[in-house]
């Protein structure tokens, strides 16, 4: 036996080193269709497959700079950081986490807002940065999703929100969860001033995002084949103790079930989100006529 | 009744078993002036381990199976209590109850979070697991509240919302969210209460109230222990760690500036005195009720919208990258 076991293990150490190789060099290996593409070619396609149209998972600079028009983009909360509020500490202190997530993705936290314009309307817009701790949301998220209503609200312009996360982060405790309450108080406040606010679900929108603004859109959508559920599907099999159906909580089992509007393609998303703003929008219409000088 | 006893508990049984042998077998002068010095004994290291509990300890007892529940409570503090059933969609969901009562006299609308005290109770309840349905009607009778002017109490005592296919299916996330936005949005006043366990999103859905109370021994987390001892340690036998970590007691709620008030206990737990701590709830229940109902509908919006905007810890650097 021990001859053999020995075996097979090298025999996935090399296949895990082939599969890891592949997406940092110039060509690409889809993970649906297993086409090889040409990296930059991918890119340039929004990281969408020419071939199959599966939607790999995209950075969210890259994120950014196609769903808002050229040149329109102002970021702004740059200045919030997340603190330690519990002194909380796994294998490794949240300030170390923290600090090892602000080398690899950026000084912002999971969550970039600002100003921008889609499709020529302008727009109070907010991107979960799903590398930076899984998306997760504690005090700082909450923060920044809030204050992209606030925004809406003052300058009375619609709101967009890019959702990408696990859930709320376990290392900000009661706080994290807190920021449910708050982030959905701040949408209700647009709703009650009917301010439109798009909700755009990506893969994966789990837990208490799902669970707060992300599902209180006045329009839902979602990226082709996005997970967006309340619990995660390892939790659900774990509980039911049975394997799940297929393409459960896939974006397309979701707007079966009537949970989503519309499934729409990272290709059309900007053109789409102008297109549904302009129509629900008085005043974000009222601005493209002006911009137009009409 | 069947009592549990959990190791911290087992001393204090011990003794008080001991006072009941003596009670059965002497009836001598000098024998009833030690039973009544064991009392006071027993009564004196009970509040002392009490109050040293740990937090797992504290979970422990939270989640007691004796410990009261939503239906015990309402039966102390409530009269005329009409159970309204139903989300006028798709079921009822045994796991949240709620109806019409009266608090004090004064009509209210009163709903929780139930569990059961048996196998055959608790596959009817769920184990207090609610799915969307349970969201929903709670939406539909905090919605009846509104119309009517009536104030609303919520007892919180969950895991958490049941993680199931179904559930999913009929949008778990969406019901959880539409509740929180809805109860920003109430202009009566509100109060929650967490009576033993506080699980996430699904305590939290019909925890967006006016004021926070907990019991003294109750939790609250963003996560139970185990599930993050499973995530974070990848062990969910680090459970123990997980829940000091997570500051999840009534304490640390308190600290945190999320928990308003902690109602006391009867010494050694709800469950050893269900009288005298409903008496201590009705009596903070009273001071809310009368502080909130006093303010004007207008201030009571604002006041929610300013405590649940408040909550969380930021840091800011003056340099923005």
């Amino acid at each position: 036996m021990a001859w053999w076991r020995r075996k097979k293990e090298s025999l996935e150490r090399t296949s895990v080193e082939q599969k890891q190789s592949l997406p940092k060099g110039l060509w690409s290996k889809c993970d649906a269709c297993g086409e090889i593409t040409y990296t930059a070619e991918l890119v340039q396609n929004l990281r969408v497959c020419p071939v199959c149209g599966h939607h790999h998972p995209m950075p969210t600079r890259e994120r950014i700079a196609a769903m808002v028009d050229e040149g329109s983009w102002q970021e702004l909360d740059t200045e919030l950081r997340s603190g330690d509020p519990l002194g909380f500490r796994d294998s490794v202190p949240y300030r170390e986490r923290i600090v090892k997530a602000v080398k690899s993705a950026g000084p912002g936290d999971a969550f970039a807002s600002g100003i921008g314009s889609i499709d020529g309307v302008s727009a109070s817009v907010g991107f979960f940065v799903f590398e930076f701790m899984g998306g997760s949301m504690g005090s700082v998220v909450g923060e920044k999703v809030t204050r992209v209503f606030e925004r809406a609200l003052e300058r009375r312009i619609p709101a967009v929100i890019f959702s990408a996360s696990g859930g709320a982060r376990m290392q900000e405790g009661i706080l994290s969860l807190m920021q449910l309450a708050k982030t959905s108080a701040a949408r209700a406040r647009l709703r009650e001033a009917a301010i439109p606010y798009i909700s755009v679900c990506l893969h994966p929108t789990t837990g208490g995002v799902a669970a707060s603004f992300a599902m209180l859109g006045d329009l839902i959508l979602a990226e082709p084949k996005a997970l967006v559920g309340f619990a995660g599907p390892r939790v659900i099999q774990q509980t039911i103790g049975q394997e799940l159906p297929a393409g459960f909580q896939r974006a397309e089992f979701l707007v079966e079930h009537g949970m989503l509007d519309q499934i729409v393609s990272r290709l059309e998303m900007r053109e789409h989100l102008g297109s549904l703003l302009r129509m629900l929008g008085p005043r974000a219409a009222a601005q493209v006529v002006d911009a137009q000088g009409v | 009744m069947t009592v549990k006893i959990l190791e911290f508990e087992r001393p204090i049984v011990e003794l008080e078993r001991q006072i009941q042998e003596l009670k059965r077998v002497s009836a001598t002068p000098e024998m009833s002036l030690e039973i009544t010095r064991l009392e006071r004994q027993a009564a004196q290291i009970q509040r002392e381990r009490f109050a040293s509990l740990s937090p797992w300890e504290l979970c422990q007892l939270a989640k007691h199976p004796d410990r009261p529940y939503t239906l015990d409570y309402f039966g102390e503090l409530l009269t005329e209590f009409t159970e309204l059933r139903g989300d006028r969609r798709f079921a009822d969901d045994p796991a949240i109850v709620g109806g019409l009562a009266r608090f004090e006299g004064q009509p209210i609308v009163a709903l929780g979070h139930q569990k059961g005290r048996n196998t055959k109770e608790n596959l009817y309840r769920n184990f207090g697991m609610a799915r969307p349905e349970g969201y929903r009607k709670a939406q539909r009778l905090m919605e009846l509240a509104d119309r009517f002017g009536l104030p609303v109490l919520c007892l919180i005592d969950t895991t958490g919302a049941y993680p199931g296919i179904g559930a999913e299916e009929r949008g778990q996330s969406e019901a959880i969210a539409t509740s929180l936005e809805l109860m920003m949005r109430l202009r009566v006043p509100t109060i929650s209460l967490v009576i033993g366990e506080g699980g996430s999103g699904g305590a939290l859905a019909i925890g967006v109230t006016d004021r926070i109370l907990m019991l003294e021994h109750a939790v609250y987390s963003v996560i139970s222990p185990r599930g993050c001892a499973s995530i974070l340690w990848k062990d969910a036998e680090a459970e123990r760690t997980a829940a000091e970590q997570l500051r999840m007691t009534a304490h640390d709620l308190s600290q945190l500036g999320i928990c308003d008030e902690i109602i006391p206990e009867a010494v050694g737990g709800a469950h050893r005195g269900l009288t005298v701590t409903a008496a201590a709830i009705q009596e903070s229940l009273r001071r809310h009720f009368a502080a909130l109902r006093a303010l004007t509908v207008e201030e009571r919006l604002a006041q929610r919208y300013g405590k649940y905007r408040r909550m969380g810890h930021l840091e800011v650097v003056s340099e923005s990258v």
